[in-house]
Order: structure tokens, then C-alpha cells, then sequence
């Protein structure tokens, strides 16, 4: 029988896959926001698994708000990425320097 | 085992194996492309907790709005992805090190869980209260307790929506564009000259 334990599995499992991605991808500036995204889909997946065993709804509600928010920032995230490979060329993040004092 | 556990434990392998490859993949298309499947899987164990309305929402908005956008950027930018992957072998260590105490540490967390008094977690999971629908039971709770919340999300789409045009807009040089002001200010008697144009004659 499938319990919420194991909804919490893959949640832990996603979320670390995440992390991962971020320090795996170091240079990809796209990998990373899409491991953001995931690790954000692992947040909504424990949210909603609480919500289902513990009987509350109020868990899917939080899950909408996460997802206005992750969908914000995916599209800011993106906007900014296009604006800085126009104007130099690249999308290295290790090149992001310019505010260096 | 019924098959709902099935389903289940195929959806979570589908997940984490598409999460997986979304961070080892050389190439951003495929990862755009294995993250879908991440969504839609998801999206599956929700409508198997029985949250459907949020399972919908994550394939409209994420599969049907972030992926895409994920795609466009991924295709419309002339990068060079073999270069930025080429020294991902370099910081496999790192990243492994990383994950595997971030994984010690949610198992410990784990281990040391425990419900508070007169709190019961359920045997079958139940998204929904008894005699009503997912989505019309989110909505009496939505609009009314989390009304302000839900128009302050409204706000934080409207933001990003003002951002991502700011930053993305630009004005090229040598283009023709409309201008509204001097098209309704035009004067026709500035603009038009009438010719008494004789027959057999030209002007």
C-alpha cells in the first residue's frame, strides 16, 4: 500500500536530483533554471502529498501559489537570460561579472 | 498490490529517471524535452492522490507554458551547448558530494518524523472533502480564505509579464513604426494639394 512516505521518497529524491543539476551544470545558466523548476515541482509534489493524507485541501491551494510563482519566475528568469546573450554573446554564468567592483 | 500502487510506483521511477536525465543531458532540447515527461508524470501521481484540478493545472502551465517557453529560449539562442557541457565531467564530484549529504540529511529527517498529537495521516489518500468536487471544494476555499493571497499572485504574474516585455523589448534603428499622435494630428490641408489637371495636358 502506498503511503505518504513514499510520495515524500520521490520528493526527496527530485528535490536532490535539483540540486545536483545546479552544481552539475554550472556554466548552462538554462540547465539550472530548469533544475530550479524541478526542484519546485518536488515542493508542489510534498504539498500535495500532505494535503491528500492529511485530509486538509489547504496544501493544494499553497501548490497553486507555488506554481503563479514558479511560472514567474521561469518567465523573468528567461527574459533576463535573452537580454544578457544579446548583449554579450554568451550564456556562461561564470562570465557574469560586470557589477564586479 | 493493486494497480493504483502500480501506476504509482511507475509514475515516481518515471520521474526521477526524467529528473535525471534533465540535469545530465548534453543537449537543452532533450532536457526541455525529458522535463516534460517530469511534469506530465507528476501530474499523474496528483490525479492518483486525487488532486486533479492541480494535476491539470501543472500540465497547462508547465508542460503548455514553462516547457515551451524552456523550448523557445533554448532554440531561439545560437549557443554553442557542446562548449558549456563540455567540463560537466569536472564537476561531477562536487555535485555528487553535494547531493549525497543533502540526501543523508532528508533521510535523517526521515527517520525522526513524527505527526503531532491529534493529527492522523490517512491510510488512502483524500484530496477531496466527502460529497463535493476537487476543484469547486478549492475554489470555496480559495476565494474566500486566500483572497488576497490569490490577488497577490495575480499581481506577481502581471510584474513578471511587465518585466519580461521591459527586458526583452528593444528599438532597432531604421525601422518604420506607426505613430499614432502624428497620424491623428495630420493635417489634410498640409498634406493634400488639389490640381485642376486640363484635358489633353499633363500636369
Amino acid at each position: 500500500m502506498v503511503g505518504l512516505e513514499h510520495y515524500l521518497g520521490v520528493a526527496a529524491a527530485l528535490f536532490v536530483i535539483g540540486v545536483f543539476g545546479i552544481f552539475l551544470n554550472r556554466k548552462n545558466v538554462i540547465v539550472i533554471l530548469m533544475s530550479i523548476e524541478l526542484m519546485l515541482l518536488s515542493v508542489n509534489i510534498n504539498l500535495v502529498a500532505f494535503s491528500a493524507y492529511l485530509g486538509d485541501i489547504k496544501g493544494q491551494i499553497f501548490t497553486l501559489f507555488v506554481l503563479t510563482v514558479a511560472a514567474a519566475e521561469a518567465a523573468i528568469g528567461l527574459a533576463i537570460l535573452v537580454c544578457f546573450f544579446r548583449n554579450r554573446g554568451t550564456i556562461a554564468v561564470e562570465d557574469v561579472a560586470s557589477l564586479k567592483g | 498490490m493493486t494497480i493504483a500502487d502500480i501506476a504509482f510506483f511507475a509514475f515516481a521511477f518515471t520521474v526521477v529517471a526524467a529528473a535525471l536525465f534533465v540535469v545530465v543531458s548534453r543537449n537543452p532540447v532533450h532536457s526541455v524535452l525529458w522535463l516534460i515527461l517530469a511534469f506530465l508524470s507528476s501530474a499523474s501521481m496528483f490525479v492518483l492522490l486525487g488532486a486533479e484540478f492541480v494535476a491539470m493545472l501543472l500540465v497547462i502551465v508547465y508542460v503548455g507554458a514553462v516547457a515551451v517557453l524552456f523550448l523557445f529560449v533554448v532554440m531561439m539562442l545560437d549557443v554553442d551547448f557542446a562548449a558549456l557541457s563540455a567540463e560537466m565531467a569536472k564537476y561531477v564530484p562536487l555535485a555528487a558530494l553535494i547531493g549525497v549529504i543533502l540526501l543523508m540529511q532528508l533521510a535523517l529527517v526521515f527517520g525522526a518524523w513524527a505527526t503531532a498529537d491529534g493529527v492522523a495521516v490517512l491510510d488512502s489518500p483524500q484530496a477531496t472533502p466527502e460529497g463535493t468536487h476537487n476543484t469547486a471544494a478549492l475554489g470555496m476555499v480559495l476565494y474566500d480564505q486566500y483572497f488576497l493571497l490569490f490577488q497577490l499572485a495575480g499581481l506577481i504574474l502581471l510584474v513578471a509579464m511587465i518585466g519580461a516585455i521591459v527586458l526583452t523589448l528593444r528599438h532597432r534603428e531604421g525601422i518604420k513604426r506607426q505613430d499614432v499622435l502624428a497620424q491623428m494630428y495630420r493635417d489634410p490641408a498640409k498634406s493634400m494639394e488639389l490640381k485642376d489637371v486640363k484635358p489633353g495636358q499633363g500636369l
